[in-house]
């Protein structure tokens, strides 16, 4: 376990460094730089920004430099379009809104979408079981992006009940929760309930049933565990698409995390901003891999690494 | 997702008889919602080929009798021959929603394929040829799998203008790895058997085994796998749509029409949302339906 | 010219004479509780560094947080700012300000001439790196352009301090509109300690000293900027509103929700919705004139396509787009059709009479475009193909897609290519376009500021339109007593060549909240300052 663990850590050192050089080489060779603007700059201005910037030296340091920098500083360098900040400041002030909301969204997605999936399969066929499997097919198409301007229109025009955006305390937390868990939730629930389905159809719990155990033991002592592998291994794509999600919510709720920053650097050619919040990204998506993973061989130590 | 590469594995292994996929076509047409799916799929797919016949506008030219004042004279009417309305510059929203169909199945079928395609021939070369071929290839899927795709995407279209290869191109490349990790355990089963140490020992070569003798048996798998990834391309171009980096005006997808719909749902235009979102989901649940269908029905477990 | 310089200053004065200086509340009005005023922002603001900053939000919120040598009042029209007045040498070329002696930092230090000094070099200095830095170039400073091509040292700059209180200017030329370009942010002091002491990061709440009525409490990037009065401003008793408040919402069609949900006390109504919201809420919906105009620039240089080289396709072209579609179906905003470039409202400029579009309706400009189309040899067997390039906006595409239509009836097949506005910009300077969407504001309110954009010697002229005459015409004006009829004469040739498509000159359309006052009526620049602002009671 410890070996792969450290396998695992090792595998994402290469990783990283494929993933600077992919985005680096993308970039460079895009055209429309940073520092295109709507009057073409003095040659001698251009030379200064390229040199404050470094993008006077040859590809190859260039890189270099910068991996260098990261490794020895974690310094991703200065923004080149937001002048008085770098991109630490950028992701410092943008990743813990980002971190936050998508948090909570996963904790819901995860709680309710479990609950709601148990419920289902527990009462199959009943009018609960239609219910939860009517509304995760609706709410699993209905695009995010279609649901944040409703809940807008909804909670703060008409009922005047919460904020219409940004990020100032918890009030302002809802909204982005719930437009960004609950496509998430959907796909939960509907996992949750055909994996329990499945095992609660199994010979070990017709045994356990057998012995005369209580319903709701049976239930939370022996069928959920195995029934969350299929869960579990959803959280991976789960987590992904919350990253991508968190565009969405930033653009339409004004959260002011870091999807939205991602987006602004790609639209303005802010190399810098847009490398660090990919490698934030990719260094994110690997560990939580690495946990997923983990957590699956806690649950089912049939798995071999 | 190991736990999907191990059931399939176990399911895949008798599905290599004719009858067996009678078997299947039987148990899929027993289940109502994939019979329901597969209507549907049916009907979305009628109505992007053939709705366009009974358009009475061309989606691009605009009407000047309702331009400027579409929340008003804009909304479905026969009497127009505007049947889903119209959008803010007065184009009709029905040969726009035939159109929208057309370019979103597109994405779809063809993303899927080419991640089929993709995953199908690295998974199943990785787990014919194994050992360190295999390892480093796997471990190569390991690395290409933490990149955030979505981000790269938006970086290629941001850069390299929107264009619809790329685009088709980019949905296909984001999902090719989870095929070919499947297939690749798949595969690693299939080699075993004797069929294929048959060929080996007869001399046939690599290529061509895989190609004969693997790919074949991994159907199954490989057809589920595909309808259920259709659906995600199809909600992937919808996100790039929303971004403003999907298809072209004057061309158009349904992602687009739903987020130009989306932005102005407070300006009584809901029918530039309802009637693009409702061939959306349909056309979604059409493919989780009949996904959700095949696997059971491909499943030899009896439910 | 001696005369018009003499004009200049006397006008001046007069405007000092009679304008109010901050809040201009009348007796009798109760004012609100709450003085605070919510404003949107559709983007994160970039800096707040004013020799850095290049975008239009920046720039509201720099003129809160700094203050220049002069402002703007409601009517565009100058009034005092850090300088009180100033005299203008004989020959127009030197500038010299007096200062007022009550102007403080907010860490209590008083603002000296040095520090516009300092502000100044600082901006041409090549080693800022200012994208601004050709501003100074602009105002025609002594030696600027040699400094920002870096062979001059940054203070051989022509602005000097006489003493604490007196600031003199040199010109190269003699620039009728000089102390109107002063009201630009990236003239704002800066204090040279501060930004010597916190190097980048002196732009931080907390870091940053300003001049301006307001200090910076709080700026989340991307979610909002709050800004606070500051007391040790020399007008700060007459200053009502207390608190300033930016939100970055990056869609516009939210930000008109939650406007309407109370949030925000001014936002920008989306095309279309104009009629709508002004019968819903007639005293909340305004549309003014703005200082800015909507073209499509034509290709006409070796690599646009042969097409475009012959002006009576261009013309045709022209003709064939119906302005009023654009502004009366689709804008919606009070926006006005445009046949020539200059901005309607900008201040002493009158469009020349223009045949096509004085003396045709669009039905005889349609007939006349398919004319020349067929004269020049393209028609329905032989369409002209074309692309016409456009940078992201809801806005920008539904008039291309309007015009590509339009351009279809006269046998233009047109393919819409949409770029990221950087990607648009590098290829329309690359030359690598047919026609492409642009749009010029005003850097200040006089007509030369967009005429010279298509002198073969501009930055801008992308489209490389290059004209003996329409050049000559644009030397001369620089000196002539009255510019106007040589303006409208570049304007005739505009017309005439027709290197450019005219489509619409901007309007604001606004939504602001009835107990709003003080907010410009009549500036094009929508030149604002929160210190003229208060909120009344209901």
């Amino acid at each position: 376990m410890i070996a792969y663990t450290l396998k695992r850590i090792a595998i994402a050192i290469p990783t990283l460094l494929v993933l600077i050089v992919i985005s680096f080489l993308l970039m460079h060779a895009a055209p429309g730089g940073p520092f295109t603007s709507e009057r073409e700059l003095p040659p001698q201005v251009l030379a200064n920004l390229n040199a404050k910037y470094g993008l006077d030296d040859p590809l190859w340091k260039q890189i270099g430099t910068y991996v260098w920098n990261i490794v020895t500083g974690f310094d991703f360098g200065p923004s080149f379009v937001y002048k008085d900040r770098t991109v630490n400041e950028i992701i410092g002030a943008g990743f813990p809104i980002t971190l936050t909301y998508g948090l909570l969204s996963f904790v819901v997605a995860v709680t309710v979408g479990v609950s709601l999936g148990v419920a289902a399969a527990v009462r199959h066929n009943s009018a609960l079981d239609y219910a939860a499997v009517g509304l995760s097919i609706g709410a699993q198409v209905l695009p995010n992006f279609v649901m944040a301007p409703i809940l807008v229109l909804v909670f703060t025009l008409w009922l005047g009940w919460l904020p219409g955006g940004g990020w100032q305390g918890p009030e302002t937390w809802i909204m982005p929760v719930i437009a960004l868990s609950t496509s998430f939730m959907a796909s939960i629930a509907r996992i949750t309930r055909s994996s329990m389905l499945e095992v609660l159809g199994s010979n070990h719990i017709r045994a356990a049933r057998a012995k005369g155990l209580p319903e709701h033991r049976v239930i939370l002592r022996h069928a959920l565990k195995p029934a969350m592998l299929p869960v579990i291994s959803y959280l991976g794509p789960a987590f992904v698409g919350m990253i991508t999600g968190s565009v969405v919510i930033d653009i339409y709720f004004s959260t002011g995390g870091i999807g939205k920053a991602f987006v602004d650097s790609a639209l303005n050619r802010d190399y810098a901003v847009m490398m660090g919040v990919t490698i934030l990204m990719g260094a994110l998506t690997i560990t939580f891999n690495l946990v997923v993973d983990i957590l699956y061989g806690w649950i089912d130590p049939k798995i071999r690494y | 997702m190991v736990a999907t590469a191990e059931q399939t594995a176990e399911q895949a292994a008798p599905a290599a008889g004719r009858s067996l996929w009678a078997d299947a076509r039987r148990r899929f047409f027993r289940n109502r919602a994939a019979l329901l799916g597969f209507v549907i799929l049916v009907f979305v797919t009628a109505f992007a080929l053939f709705g366009g016949a009974l358009a009475q506008w061309s989606g691009e030219e605009l009407d000047y009798a309702v331009m400027g004042q579409v929340a008003e004279l804009g909304g479905p009417s026969l009497a127009t021959g505007h049947y889903f309305g119209t959008d803010d510059l007065g184009r009709d929203l029905y040969a726009r929603t035939v159109q929208g169909t057309q370019i979103s199945l597109a994405v779809g079928v063809i993303g899927a394929l080419i991640a089929c395609v993709v995953g199908t021939l690295y998974g199943a070369t990785a787990g014919y040829f194994g050992g360190r071929t295999d390892s480093v290839m796997m471990r190569l899927v390991d690395i290409f799998m933490a990149v955030p795709y979505m981000f790269i995407l938006i970086l290629l279209l941001v850069m390299y203008g929107r264009s619809i290869t790329i685009l088709f191109i980019g949905v296909g490349l984001i999902s090719w790895m989870e095929m070919a990790r499947i297939v690749r355990g798949q595969t690693l089963s299939l080699k075993g058997r004797e069929f294929v140490e048959a060929a080996r020992a007869t001399g046939v070569s690599a290529p061509v085994i895989i190609a004969r003798h693997i790919v074949p048996n991994l159907l199954g798998v490989i057809a589920v796998y595909a309808t259920l990834l259709v659906p995600l391309m199809i909600l992937t171009e919808s996100f790039i749509s929303f971004l403003g980096l999907g298809v072209q005006e004057p061309m158009t997808s349904l992602g687009a029409l739903i987020s130009e719909g989306a932005g102005t749902i407070a300006y009584g235009t809901t029918w530039q949302l309802g009637f693009p979102l409702l061939f959306f989901c349909l056309t979604l649940f059409g493919f989780f339906f009949v996904g959700d269908g095949l696997r059971d029905a491909l499943d030899p477990k009896d439910r | 010219m001696k005369f018009r310089l003499k004009m200049a200053v006397s006008a001046l004065a007069l405007g000092l004479a009679t304008t109010a200086f901050a809040a201009d509340v009348p007796d009798g009005t109760t004012l609100a509780e709450d003085q605070s005023y919510t404003f949107w922002l559709l983007d994160a603001i970039k800096s707040i560094d004013p020799q850095i900053n290049t975008d239009v939000e920046g720039s509201d919120i720099l003129r809160n947080l700094f203050e220049g040598l002069y402002n703007e009042d409601g009517d565009g029209q100058l009034v005092p700012g850090v300088a009180l007045d100033h005299s203008v040498s004989e020959d127009g070329k030197t500038y010299t300000f007096t200062l007022r002696d009550d102007a403080q930092w907010s860490n209590g230090e008083p603002v000296t001439a040095g520090d516009f000094v300092y502000a100044w070099r600082r901006l041409a200095d090549p080693a800022t790196a200012s994208e601004y830095a050709w501003y100074m170039e602009l105002m025609q400073v002594e030696n600027a352009a040699a400094i920002i091509a870096g062979d001059m040292d940054p203070s051989e700059l022509g602005v000097r301090a006489v003493d604490d209180h007196t600031l003199e200017v040199t010109i190269t030329t003699p620039l009728p509109y000089f102390p109107q370009m002063l009201v630009h942010g990236s003239t704002f002091p800066v204090l040279q300690s501060v930004i010597e002491e916190h190097d980048d990061d002196w732009t931080d709440a907390g870091n940053l000293v300003g001049n301006g009525a307001y200090t910076l409490t709080e700026h989340q990037l991307g979610e909002r900027v709050v800004m606070e009065k500051n007391d040790t401003y020399w007008d700060s008793d007459a200053t009502v509103m207390d608190t300033l408040t930016a939100l970055t919402i990056n869609d516009g069609n939210q930000a008109l929700t939650r406007y309407l949900a109370g949030e925000l006390d001014r936002v920008d109504i989306p095309a279309g919705q104009y009629p709508r919201l002004k019968e819903e809420y007639p005293n909340q919906a305004v549309s003014t004139p703005y200082n800015c105009s909507y073209i499509y620039m034509l290709n006409v240089g070796d690599k646009g396509p042969e097409a475009l080289k012959d002006a009576n396709v261009r013309r045709a072209l022209a003709y064939a787009i119906d302005r009023d579609i654009v502004v009366d179906r689709i804008l919606q905003g009070g926006q006005r059709p445009s046949y020539n470039w200059t901005h309607w409202a900008v201040a002493g400029f009158e469009r020349p009479e223009l045949d096509w579009a004085d003396d045709m309706d669009q039905a005889a400009r349609l007939e006349k475009a398919k004319e020349l189309m067929a004269e020049a040899g393209y028609g329905p067997d032989n369409p002209l193909a074309l692309t016409l390039q456009y940078n992201t906006s809801d806005d920008h595409k539904k008039i291309a897609i309007a015009a590509s239509q339009m351009l279809k009836a006269i046998g233009v097949d047109v393919t819409l290519d949409n770029y990221e506005w950087k990607v648009h910009t590098d290829r329309m300077q690359n030359q690598d376009f047919d026609m492409a969407r642009y749009a010029w504001c005003g850097d200040y309110n006089e007509a030369s500021t967009y005429l010279d954009l298509f002198t073969s010697y501009s930055g801008h002229n992308n489209g490389e339109f290059f004209s003996d005459a329409y050049d000559q015409v644009m030397r001369d004006s620089k000196t002539a007593d009255d510019p106007l009829p040589l303006y409208q004469e570049a304007e005739r040739i505009l017309a005439d060549q027709m290197p450019i498509i005219p489509i619409y000159h901007y309007a604001n359309v606004d939504m602001i909240a009835e107990d709003i006052r003080g907010l410009p009526q009549n500036n094009v620049n929508n030149t604002w300052y929160g210190k003229n602002l208060y909120r009344v009671a209901e």
